[in-house]
């Protein structure tokens, strides 16, 4: 068990020395507001967040503290109106709540587009697309149509779509929030897995507190109304972690109360 | 339940997740079965040629008891004769073929042309407002009425035949086109964004074929639309340069007072219009439909 935890373990170290001042994902000083100049609502206010090389963040909050609207930010789907967001490793990967599969390609086909998009050339994309369907172990789905699958194997297609861009930011918009909780459990393992192979960078949002402290090396809670960073926490839990650890569960109080304290703030007086 | 008992538990947690993770996908899989051929013919097949028969046995009966005089309503047999007529005289195929012909390539030029026109409505909000109400309009005014303008405009002519059927199937397959793209869910279109799909590689790879759907609920009533156009046309507008058309057919067949032949007439246009539906558009919607998981199969 020891030695596996110590490979689960991000091997940043080496490539965050080398690259200890470029962050992965950098936000500075990041406003947006919706709506005409003068009458504009608010959504985040001054957010400031560095996501480091190999590093996993999940960003937690309440209704209307902006976190979509941060993630299509960083995704370039949508410009801030004030501050700076870099992402110096190129478009990130994005994946949402819906799988997004295109329902008229099969499994391997909508993994085959994102690899052309992507600029793979065509002799390689067939034998890719089935290497990433392997690592997420769906072997055998490459013709399967996305009806024909189940909505954890949807959300794992997925995953390998946006793998298949090539990105190593991957920003996820609570991709299991729809799944059963059995279903869930597991997918929290396949990204955890995936996350430390692959040496990803990932920014995942969520409402779920144990879902935030079961995945992440840190946890960045955003206040309502606008979004604010209000609080981190550093999570030194080894990986892997189950959602029912005790570990986890302590925290998960700690920091469901400090959300519940954001969300009295806006009792209305 | 805390991390050490975890351990002891599960000798090792990547084995584990796999194996649940194989019985999930094995549970929760969705078996697509395809109907067999016996059900399809009876529940798909059967009950329509009951119906055709019906119609059949009632028109007899109205013969038979001679609610009218024969001249006003032939039996059927007396319309299968005049259809034998035809055969034997070797005309049959040439006439259906000459309206056929007509009628597929106007429809085609309607499709090249409609479906620019389609996109850029869609697409540019400008020609949106200018054309989109244009186009909904033309698409309710019955092509009929167009049979005289392009007379004028063209003479009695295969260019007015033409002129009339891209007048009647341009509006509906371009509006067809509109709202199979202003039905794509948006997040085709942001999943289509974040990998990349933009501008053209994003109409080609996303925009158009999430649209396909509409689009050919759209090319099904144009091909309806020109095929009604060009019988209209072909009914009106009379010339020896025209060849004979179903159309012409009809008209003719009424001058001589043959009402077997106009029953015949109207037969043809009907069996034309059902075959090209049932053997070209059909087929095309229940495959699209069908790979997208959209077909709901009734049992």
């Amino acid at each position: 068990m020891t030695p596996a935890l110590t490979t689960t373990e991000p091997a940043t170290t080496s490539a965050a020395d080398a690259a200890a001042d470029r962050p992965a994902v950098r936000l500075s000083h990041v406003h947006k507001s919706f709506g005409r100049p003068g009458a504009a609502t608010p959504v985040l206010d001054d957010i400031s967040l560095d996501v480091a090389p190999g590093e996993f963040v999940t960003l937690l909050g309440a209704s209307g503290c902006g976190k979509s609207t941060l993630l299509n930010l960083v995704a370039g789907l949508d410009r801030p109106t004030a501050g700076d967001i870099e992402v110096p490793g190129g478009r990130p990967a994005l994946m949402f709540q819906d799988h997004a599969l295109f329902p008229w390609l099969t499994a391997g086909r909508n993994i085959e587009l994102a690899l052309r998009l992507a600029g793979v050339p065509k002799a390689e994309r067939r034998a890719e697309a089935e290497r990433l369907l392997e690592l997420v172990r769906l072997g055998g789905a490459y013709k399967k149509r996305v009806h024909e699958l189940s909505g954890g194997m949807r959300q794992r297609v997925a995953m390998a779509r946006s793998l298949a861009q090539g990105a190593n930011v991957l920003l996820m918009d609570e991709p299991f929030a729809a799944l059963d909780a059995i279903t869930r459990d597991v997918l929290h393992d396949e990204i955890t897995r995936i996350w430390a192979e692959r040496k990803l960078s990932v920014l995942f949002v969520t409402h779920n507190v144990r879902e935030a402290v079961r995945l992440a090396q840190r946890v960045v809670l955003l206040s309502s109304r606008p979004g604010r960073v209000a609080k981190e926490w550093r999570i030194d839990l080894p990986q892997p972690r189950r959602i029912e650890d005790s570990g986890v569960a302590d925290l998960s109080v700690e920091i469901t109360e400090e959300l519940r304290g954001e969300i009295r703030r806006h009792v209305q007086h | 339940m805390s991390s050490t008992d975890t351990t002891t538990l599960v000798k090792d947690p990547g084995t584990d997740t796999a194996s649940v993770e194989a019985g999930l996908d094995a549970l929760d899989s969705v078996q697509i079965q395809r109907t067999p051929l016996g059900e399809v013919l009876r529940q798909k097949v059967l009950p329509p040629v009951l119906g055709v028969l019906l119609v059949i046995g009632v028109w007899q009966l109205a013969f038979s008891l001679e609610l009218t005089t024969p001249d006003k309503l032939p039996s059927p047999a007396d319309v299968w004769s005049s259809l034998t007529d035809l055969w034997y005289e070797g005309t049959l195929f040439s006439i259906i073929w000459t309206s056929v012909w007509r009628g597929i390539s106007g429809f085609v030029a309607a499709v090249v042309i409609g479906t620019p026109i389609g996109l850029l409505v869609a697409r540019v909000k400008p020609v949106r407002a200018a054309l989109g109400p244009v186009l909904s309009g033309l698409q309710s005014l019955p092509s009929v009425a167009w049979v005289p303008a392009a007379v004028i405009w063209l003479g009695i002519n295969n260019s007015a035949m033409y002129a009339v059927i891209l007048l009647g199937a341009v509006p509906s397959i371009a509006n067809g086109l509109v709202s199979g793209v202003d039905q794509v869910p948006p997040i085709y279109l942001r999943a289509g964004r974040t990998l990349g799909a933009t501008g053209l590689a994003g109409a080609r790879h996303v925009l158009l074929p999430a649209a396909l759907p509409g689009y050919l609920a759209g090319l099904k009533q144009g091909w309806a639309f020109s095929w009604r156009s060009l019988m209209a046309a072909e009914l009106i507008a009379s010339s020896p340069d025209l060849g004979l058309g179903l159309g012409r057919y009809l008209e003719n067949q009424r001058e001589f007072n043959d009402m077997s032949g106009v029953l015949l007439g109207i037969v043809l246009i009907l069996v034309v219009g059902v075959a090209i539906d049932l053997l070209v558009f059909s087929p095309l919607e229940r495959r699209v439909l069908r790979n997208r998981g959209l077909l709901v199969t009734t049992r």
